[in-house]
């Protein structure tokens, strides 16, 4: 799943099998064949759905944005294995995203810069990848959620 | 209120919450002490062991029920242990009331003792990719405060609930538990107090949220008849216990869950996970939420007990501000919830809690509770709910 460039690190998924990257970044999900159920992370053993045993599990991409169901922020560092972005420790959302065709709602961080104050539950949130972590050989990427346009927004 | 379904408490005793620093089986040694001393039996007459574990203190902590029968003196009784996060001190009551219940043992002794880290609950050691409670730190950075608070800022927007209303519950909670000779804290907070403290994870603040605690709570059961025979004729009665688990799809986000179930396949459920967790219990007591008149709620965060008061069935979705900032729930309004303070007292024990929260509602039955007591209480409720699909909820209701 590594992508190598010339220039440093190859780029990595920080978890197998969850998510893509590229051009066209978005979370895995499976799709039961009985029921229509999706499973993230993505359910490989058996649908989860009841009576749905023998059914098959399609891989899907989840849809990239969502609406915000809740949220909330991480006022003191999480113990380990928590990756922290920055030291000292800086405070970081997490977003709660409702996904309609999926009808999953999804956790997420939300990019350094977004506060409580940018958040509103009902508000369009779009996925991103951004850094979780990097070794000497690697750059492991982790999906976010962000307003809709916020990256703008604070850029302009 | 008799039926053959019942188990009588004959004796209850705790080791008081705090951080003493001592090793789990101390506190509850001293939790079987007392609960046998109430009971008024030798150690020796009990003929079953229930032990909830603990995850925090090695093998040990996961053979509980043998870990205390040892410390007890072995006497060939046998034991089992059982683990179910928030639930396992229930699910301990509700292993001995099924060995009463199907006629092979007479008398039983439940026990839960926890030493706990100060700071966040953590995951396991070690790399453990395929582990979602290691994961969730990892990729997440997401506590079991970021759930709590996720709960909050949800009451919030549907229901109007604010931070003041979360303090509110806080400063009631506080004052209940001010008599409580078991409670860590005991200490009144003013709701200016509460929002000046730090903010964990908004819109929690650090005094929203339960503590770790260290603590020891054992119940010692036995059969209707054992105890009507022995001179417990007025002992409390166990009418029902709930261990159930969610119903696909959970379409609420549950600790140390990434995602939901999904709503796309399957119609979803007539209750939450949280209101079957005590549907599940009144079903099987045959008695309804009307004839309460105390509940011991798992309050994690302050905001969690108004979600409680709404899934015990104590009032519709959406009123459960009301009642609060009425003074319903609070010791001599109509449904006094947490007299004995509550987990904002306590701070979380957890094999140990569920089954404190029992006690305390026998105490309350039994008019033992000195300076919280609930005037003529007859029916009492628990509920909790933890990790990985887990809650528990038990009825008791006097003879």
């Amino acid at each position: 799943m590594s992508e190598t460039t010339s220039a440093g690190p190859a780029v990595a998924p920080a978890i197998e099998g969850w998510l893509v990257l590229g051009d066209d970044p978005h979370l895995i999900g499976t799709r039961c064949s009985i029921s229509g159920s999706y499973y993230f992370p993505p359910e490989r053993t058996m649908s989860r759905a009841p009576g749905c045993s023998d059914a098959t599990l399609e891989e899907v991409p989840l849809s990239t944005a969502g609406t915000l169901w809740s949220y909330t922020n991480a006022g003191y560092r999480p113990p380990d294995p928590f990756v922290p972005r920055s030291d000292p420790f800086v405070p970081f959302c997490i977003a709660a995203v409702e996904l309609a065709v999926e009808g999953i709602v999804v956790l997420g961080q939300c990019p350094a810069g977004v506060t409580v104050d940018d958040l509103h539950v009902g508000m369009d949130m779009e996925l991103i990848i951004e850094e979780l972590d990097r070794t000497e050989d690697e750059q492991l990427m982790i999906w976010k959620w962000q307003p809709v346009g916020w990256t703008e927004r604070s850029a302009s | 209120m008799k039926h053959p379904d019942d188990v009588a408490i004959i004796g209850v005793g705790m080791h008081p919450w705090g951080k003493w620093g001592h090793n789990f089986v101390t506190y509850g040694v001293e939790a079987i002490r007392r609960a046998l001393t109430d009971a008024a039996i030798d150690y020796r007459e009990v003929q079953f062991v229930a032990g909830a574990d603990t995850m925090r203190n090695g093998y040990p902590g996961y053979v509980a029920g043998a870990t205390f029968a040892q410390a007890m003196g072995w006497t060939g009784v046998p034991v089992t242990s059982t683990y179910g996060a928030c639930a396992s001190g229930a699910m301990a009551i509700e292993a001995a009331r099924q060995r009463i219940l199907s006629g092979m043992c007479d008398v039983a002794l439940v026990v839960g003792a926890d030493t706990t880290p100060k700071g966040f609950l953590a995951p396991n050691k070690g790399e453990r990719n395929d582990d979602p409670d290691w994961l969730r730190f990892r990729l997440l950075g997401a506590t079991n405060p970021t759930y709590f608070a996720l709960y909050a800022r949800r009451r919030m927007e549907l229901f109007g609930a604010t931070q003041e209303d979360f303090a509110a519950v806080k400063v009631k909670n506080a004052r209940h538990g001010l008599e409580n000779p078991y409670a860590r804290y005991r200490k009144t907070y003013t709701p200016e107090e509460i929002m000046a403290s730090p903010v964990v994870a908004d819109p929690l603040h650090l005094l929203h949220i339960c503590a770790t605690s260290d603590g020891g709570a054992a119940v010692i059961l036995a059969s209707r008849e054992w105890a009507d025979a022995h001179g417990h004729g007025d002992a409390v009665n166990i009418k029902a216990v709930s261990t159930v688990t969610p119903t696909f799809p959970n379409t609420v986000i549950e600790m140390p869950n990434f995602a939901t179930d999904s709503s796309a396949g399957l119609p979803i459920p007539q209750h939450t996970f949280k209101a079957s967790i005590a549907q599940a219990c009144y079903e099987q007591a045959g008695i309804g939420p009307d004839e309460v008149s105390v509940a011991e709620v798992y309050d994690l965060s302050a905001a969690l007990e108004l979600d409680w008061y709404e899934d015990i069935g104590l009032c519709q979705p959406g009123e459960a501000e009301k009642l609060l900032r009425n003074g319903e729930t609070t010791i001599g309004g109509r449904i006094p919830v947490n007299p004995s303070g509550g987990l904002a007292c306590f701070g979380e024990a957890v094999p140990a809690q569920a089954i404190a929260q029992v006690i305390e509602l026998t105490w309350q039955l039994r008019g033992q509770a000195t300076g919280r007591q609930v005037d003529g209480a007859r029916v009492g409720i628990s509920a909790n709910q933890g990790l990985f699909g887990h809650g528990s909820s038990v009825l008791v209701a006097k003879p």
